[in-house]
């Protein structure tokens, strides 16, 4: 993976059709998702070569040269949270959770909290205890919306306020959501969660309205609407990992992209076929027929040993 | 001949001893008229008798909307406060915070508003069971209880379309489901069957109230002048032409037919906004016959209550008889059985069965926490109403009625059954959450906004049985042998 100084410096440059095979780039390679959606804009701009040469990566790991006319700058993806209904070009986002790996740190919940303002006992993602035989040790499982591929939520919603976006995500408008919560209902994961409107919560969605650092594209924050973990898109557009992802001490939780058949944790990269296939990935109820696209590996040759939580969660209100 | 003579009383049979001398040809001749003469006064007698019988029915039935009593004031004024009560509540519901107000939680995302709307769909398919089913297969009996069953049809479709608003996160948006609308969504399905339910219904009830509203514009003339411009433009002119009787005839066979898919339907269909979710608890391809089935033996249930009622406080004794129990009594044996039958299809096999999906849930009703509710609707809501009013004594109207009363508790208790314990038992375990979040328990706004839809619905009920006749005057009239497009004599619309 490339440093982002040198993928940032690709953003400004222009691009060409003929190499579209060179913008397949990894996901850390922040240039990439700018540069694929870039693609659609391609036959109405001008070929001329620039004479001025950037480096891109291609999916192999070679660093080449290319020509700047080649790379295009998209504009769709630097103005993140704009359009929630709209996917990334090109993407099809995929996440992988490695089971071995959890120790109940809560690092993901926190770093998700603060993203979206969320303040406990709302929490996108979950970290369940789980044992699925007696014999077997527990095993901690890092839980949130799987943005199923055939999703029994959207399927049910009234008016379109959730969808699943081109890029893969499942995500809620919440300026359409009329708080039915069938959605909810549907939902065989329990990922939702609905804003009761609890003062609290509120008053911490009012406090950090402005913040820079507040995920805008999607927003919990209207009382009487459904939300979920929606996969941090504006993250994504900017070429960078989600707030779970990044919090992580372990590097538990992997983000990529199905397309370019990657996956990382911020430190490591893996072939998503290569990891699935090797640690015997599987769906959680994969028998509903739900699709989901976070896949999880099995907690065998862990590096922890499992321990009860030392405190018991959200026991406030 | 000479027998019919022989058996009145008048002074024919001295006529026939003082003609005895007369020519045999003569003396029948003069028979003959004397008996034509008798039958004739016979049948204007005869007639007069149901002129007098009818309008004695007329009187009769006019009875509760010409004078409101104290007791009835008291009653509108009491159902008044409740509803003003609700209003209150779902105004501190909507200003407030949800999270303390209400006690839904993430899990249990649906409460007693959803159950009530599920019981309210229930109990309008008592339109299409007693006034369109009945009078299809010309159950004679049903003439009297058609326009009860029609008005608490319109009165519950209503509350429930008030139930699903209450429970929305932002009522503001409903108009979302036109101007968005997806028809893939089973919510988009349930609001077209039962917005088509709620007209069909409406005109089930005002189409054969025409001739009533007429008869309510010219004989109660001491009424306010807003309540005379009502009946006045409500019978839209009507003025009992031969014409007009078959149009009304006619299009209310013609909705009847209508109304019975339609009932079947919107409680199919609400069956299916549970059914097509992936929860084992709901995951049934039972759900709408089970559902169905509970909602006639409610309906069931809920006429007797009804027509109790009604025979006690509009005295009411003539025409809501004791054989209308008797019938009444039979049929909800019988739909309790069917109701039965769809309850060990709905929870015994699956308890055989008893996969780790369901175990939780079957278990947490058969023997956890939930079992006392449970097995006290199962007693109430089945058992009882199925055996017995097998006994005639039964089928009086008190012991049925107290029956029905129990009955219908335990029918909305069911569907809380449904409804509640379904969430409670998600695929993944619930931890980590506050213990609020893990069991239900309707907080009293909650309670207080379902109080008011039931006092909502008992209102729109009083108020109109106080200002129509409840029970149908041509159709009984008819019932009773009265032809009237000969009796019925509307005040030409433009005399008035």
């Amino acid at each position: 993976m490339k440093t982002d100084n040198e993928n940032k410096k690709s953003h400004d440059e222009e691009n060409s059709e003929s190499r579209r095979k060179f913008l397949k780039l990894g996901l850390l390679g922040g240039g990439a998702a700018l540069a694929v959606s870039g693609v659609t804009k391609l036959f109405a701009d001008s070929t001329e070569n620039s004479g001025e040469k950037v480096k891109v990566l291609t999916t192999d790991g070679k660093l080449v040269e290319v020509d700047s006319s080649m790379v295009k700058k998209a504009s769709g993806c630097s103005s993140p949270g704009l359009n929630i209904r709209e996917g990334i070009p090109g993407k099809k986002f995929v996440r992988v959770i490695d089971l071995a790996r959890c120790e109940n740190k809560r690092a993901c919940i926190e770093g998700c909290q603060k993203k979206h303002n969320l303040i406990a006992p709302v929490e996108w993602i979950k970290v369940k205890k789980m044992q699925d035989v007696e014999m077997e040790s527990p095993y901690w499982f890092p839980q949130m919306c799987y943005h199923c591929d055939n999703p029994p939520c959207t399927k049910v919603c009234p008016v379109d306020a959730t969808f699943k976006r081109s890029d893969g995500l499942v995500v809620v408008d919440a300026e359409r959501c009329i708080g039915c919560k069938f959605c909810m209902a549907a939902c065989p994961y329990s990922a939702r969660t609905f804003n009761f409107g609890s003062p609290k919560q509120v008053e911490n969605f009012e406090k950090h309205k402005n913040d820079p650092e507040r995920c805008k594209s999607s927003d919990p924050s209207i009382v009487g609407t459904v939300s979920k973990c929606d996969g941090c898109p504006d993250e994504l557009a900017q070429g960078k990992l989600p707030a779970c992802v990044k919090k992580c001490p372990n590097g538990v939780i992997f983000y990529g992209d199905e397309n370019e058949d990657t996956v990382t944790n911020g430190e490591e990269v893996f072939q998503l076929s290569a990891l699935l296939s090797e640690r015997a990935g599987y769906r959680q109820f994969d028998t509903l027929g739900t699709k989901p696209r976070v896949y999880y590996l099995p907690p065998d040759k862990r590096l922890f040993p499992f321990e009860e939580a030392k405190e018991i969660r959200n026991t406030e209100e | 001949m000479e027998k019919l003579i022989t058996k009145s009383e008048n002074g024919v049979m001295e006529m026939q001893r003082d003609a005895s001398g007369i020519d045999e040809n003569e003396k029948y001749r003069v028979m003959e008229e004397e008996l034509n003469l008798y039958k004739e006064k016979q049948n204007v007698a005869a007639g007069k008798s149901k002129i007098q019988k009818y309008n004695l029915m007329e009187e009769e039935l006019l009875r509760p909307i010409q004078k409101i009593g104290r007791a009835g004031k008291i009653w509108i004024g009491f159902l008044v406060a409740i509803c003003l009560c609700g209003l209150y509540a779902y105004y501190l519901q909507e200003t407030k915070s949800k999270y303390e107000t209400i006690s839904l939680r993430d899990y249990t995302m649906w409460g007693v508003y959803i159950s009530t709307f599920v019981f309210y769909v229930a109990l309008s398919l008592i339109g299409a069971l007693m006034s369109a089913i009945l009078k299809l297969i010309k159950f004679e009996w049903y003439r009297p209880l058609t326009r009860i069953a029609e008005i608490i049809a319109v009165a519950s479709i209503i509350m429930a379309g008030v139930c699903i608003v209450a429970a929305m996160g932002r009522p503001e948006r409903l108009y979302f489901l036109f101007t968005y609308g997806r028809i893939q969504s089973p919510i988009v399905w349930d609001v077209i069957v039962i917005m088509t339910y709620i007209t069909a219904s409406c005109l089930l009830l005002f189409m054969p109230l025409i001739p009533g509203i007429v008869i309510c514009r010219d004989k109660l003339t001491n009424k306010p002048a807003w309540q005379k411009w009502m009946y006045k433009k409500l019978s839209f002119g009507w003025n009992g032409a031969p014409e007009q009787w078959k149009i009304v005839k006619k299009s209310v066979k013609v909705l009847a037919i209508m109304v019975i898919p339609l009932g079947i339907s919107i409680h199919t269909v609400t069956a299916w906004l549970f059914a097509t979710t992936l929860r084992p608890e709901w995951d049934s391809t039972n759900f709408g016959p089970y559902f169905v089935s509970g909602a006639f033996a409610l309906g069931a249930a809920g006429m007797i209550v009804a027509v109790y009622v009604f025979r006690k406080v509009y005295s009411l004794e003539k025409y809501l008889e004791e054989k209308h129990f008797d019938v009444l009594g039979k049929m909800l044996v019988l739909l309790s059985f069917c109701y039965l039958y769809f309850n060990i299809n709905e929870y015994v096999v699956p308890a055989y069965k008893m996969s780790s999906l369901h175990a939780n849930h079957l278990l947490d009703l058969f023997i956890g926490k939930t079992a006392p509710t449970y097995w006290l609707v199962v007693l109430f809501g089945i058992a009882i109403p199925a055996i017995l009013p097998m006994f005639r004594a039964m089928r009086k109207p008190l012991p049925l009625t107290i029956i029905a009363i129990f009955a219908v508790i335990a029918a909305w208790f069911k569907r809380y059954l449904i409804v509640v314990p379904g969430l409670s038992h998600p695929f993944l375990p619930i931890q980590d959450v506050p213990e609020s979040w893990m069991h239900y328990f309707p907080s009293l706004v909650e309670m207080t906004i379902v109080a008011a839809t039931f006092a909502a619905l008992l209102l729109i009920i009083t108020v109109f049985s106080r200002l129509f006749p409840i029970i149908s005057i041509w159709e009984v009239a008819e019932g009773d042998g009265v032809n009237m497009q000969k009796i019925y004599k509307p005040i030409k619309p433009e005399m008035l």
